[in-house]
């Protein structure tokens, strides 16, 4: 197992400078003429071909059980889904810390002590009413950024769906940092490292993955939306995955903050 | 004699009537707003025809979308290397495509409630009027912001829609730009990209 991470590290941190070596060849001059945020491709081809499957994917399997997930009473999806997300904000409490934002880690700590037991193990949401709002979520590709690292070049995974090199290096991290994995993962036990015997090393792919039926049954129509009106729907998905991870790790609200809208300025049109 | 009067009159009603129709939204851009997410959801909850839907809605984007800065926006750069005769065909082919695209997204919404919260002033040409469309049963809360083009104080436009921060109009750009990346820089297959895409 470590030596799986350390070969998807090693392989991670090579996708992350081809991006340097990719702005001083042939792509220059397509860099004139794009979008001046535009992020640069790893390799095209194989993340179109990736995009397909896991489109067809998603087709067959992935958006016929968020449908009938979403046939659930809504106080059970309600549940399921804050429980999921109080599970969730303990890899966001780790990477909180590893941001200074002491003052977020404090809200989520609270959050998930009160939502784990006065919440009956996250069910329900307390902790909202009594002030601890929700805050967003973090993961490592999203510290990384906050230390400064570029997104590197973007590419798509099977399954997983559109990533960087930097979020690669951060899937990674998080499995580090995620205190859920580790309860979770038996595994590693005879290794001397972490896990706990009480849980099936299956549980934490149930929580991921029921985690992932949650968002998917709440952007069904969205996701229908983007694709009947996209001309060409890779490139909707990787400009959304870069808008929203270059939102997440300004902790911003809006666009506005995050990103240069100077592009508008000589659009004048009336 | 009497009907030529009521005709008169009618006509005389109509001229005062019909111009302000056209500027009938207010020039504050939080109003503008309100006022047009009111009359956006008066067309989606008034009839079950789509036909209908979509011909009100395309009449109100003509109004209050600048659609043509938001298609040399979308082009970015690759607009300076038009011709004129291709700066028209292509201004009218985006009229098409985000017509079609605008009147499809919002047809989607059968009861849309959405609450106007504020107003963000960038600078004289730009203010982002913050919004939220409530959650229902099946979809969360949405936070829906409104880059509105105020150059003329009295006719503000809209020329972004940013949906929990996400831009549609970077979106589109980004969306433009690979099609005629991936096609050697060849800015007509995009022409053909949208001809097929209005067909469609």
């Amino acid at each position: 197992m470590v030596r799986k991470i350390i070969y998807i590290s090693i392989f991670t941190f090579w996708l992350q400078t081809s991006l340097a070596i990719a702005g001083t060849t042939g792509s220059e001059e397509l860099k004139d003429t794009s979008s001046q945020s535009a992020t640069e491709e790893c390799f095209e081809g194989f993340s179109r071909a990736m995009f397909e499957l896991n489109y067809d994917l998603d087709r067959i399997i992935f958006q016929p059980v968020a449908k009938g997930y979403r046939a659930l009473p809504a106080p059970i999806r309600k549940g399921t889904g804050n429980a999921i997300n109080n599970l969730r904000s303990l890899l966001t409490l780790s990477n909180n810390i590893l941001q200074g934002e002491f003052g977020r880690a404090g809200n989520n700590a609270a959050r998930f002590g009160i939502n784990s037991t006065a919440g009956i193990l996250g069910i329900f949401d307390p902790a909202s009413k009594l002030g601890f709002e929700d805050q967003g979520k973090e993961d490592f590709g999203q510290t990384i950024g906050v230390w400064g690292a570029d997104s590197g070049c973007y590419f798509v995974l099977p399954i997983i769906g559109p990533t960087t090199a930097r979020d690669a290096i951060g899937l990674v991290g998080n499995i580090f940092l995620d205190p859920v994995y580790h309860v979770t993962h038996n595994s590693e036990i005879h290794n001397g490292l972490v896990g706990n015997d009480n849980y099936s090393e299956h549980s934490y792919y149930y929580y991921r993955g029921t985690g992932a039926v949650d968002f998917r049954s709440k952007n069904i129509e969205s996701f229908d939306s983007l694709e009947r009106n996209a001309i060409d729907l890779y490139a909707s998905v990787k400009s959304l995955y870069i808008q929203e991870r270059n939102k997440k790790i300004a902790n911003a609200q809006s666009l506005v903050g995050t990103q240069d809208a100077s592009d508008w300025e000589e659009i004048d049109t009336n | 004699m009497k009907k030529n009067f009521f005709i008169i009159i009618f006509f005389i009603f109509f001229s005062f009537i019909l111009p302000n129709k056209s500027h009938a939204y207010s020039s504050d851009p939080k109003q503008f707003i309100a006022e047009i997410v009111a009359e956006a959801k008066e067309i989606l909850v008034e009839t079950n025809s789509q036909e209908f839907k979509t011909k009100k809605l395309t009449e109100m984007a003509l109004k209050i979308v600048d659609i043509k800065g938001i298609g040399y926006y979308t082009l970015g750069s690759y607009r300076k290397e038009l011709s004129d005769d291709q700066k028209e065909e292509y201004s009218i082919l985006f009229e098409q495509y985000f017509l079609k695209s605008f009147t499809s997204r919002l047809t989607d919404y059968s009861d849309p409630k959405i609450d106007v919260l504020g107003v963000e002033v960038l600078n004289p040409k730009y203010t982002i009027v913050k919004s939220l469309l409530l959650a229902t049963n099946k979809k969360p809360a949405v936070k829906i912001d409104w880059r509105v083009y105020t150059k003329n104080p009295d006719k503000p436009l809209i020329r972004d829609i940013i949906i929990e921060g996400l831009s549609l109009a970077r979106t589109q750009k980004e969306e433009f730009a690979s099609v005629i990346e991936s096609n050697n820089g060849d800015i007509t297959k995009l022409f053909i990209t949208l001809k097929e895409f209005v067909k469609k």
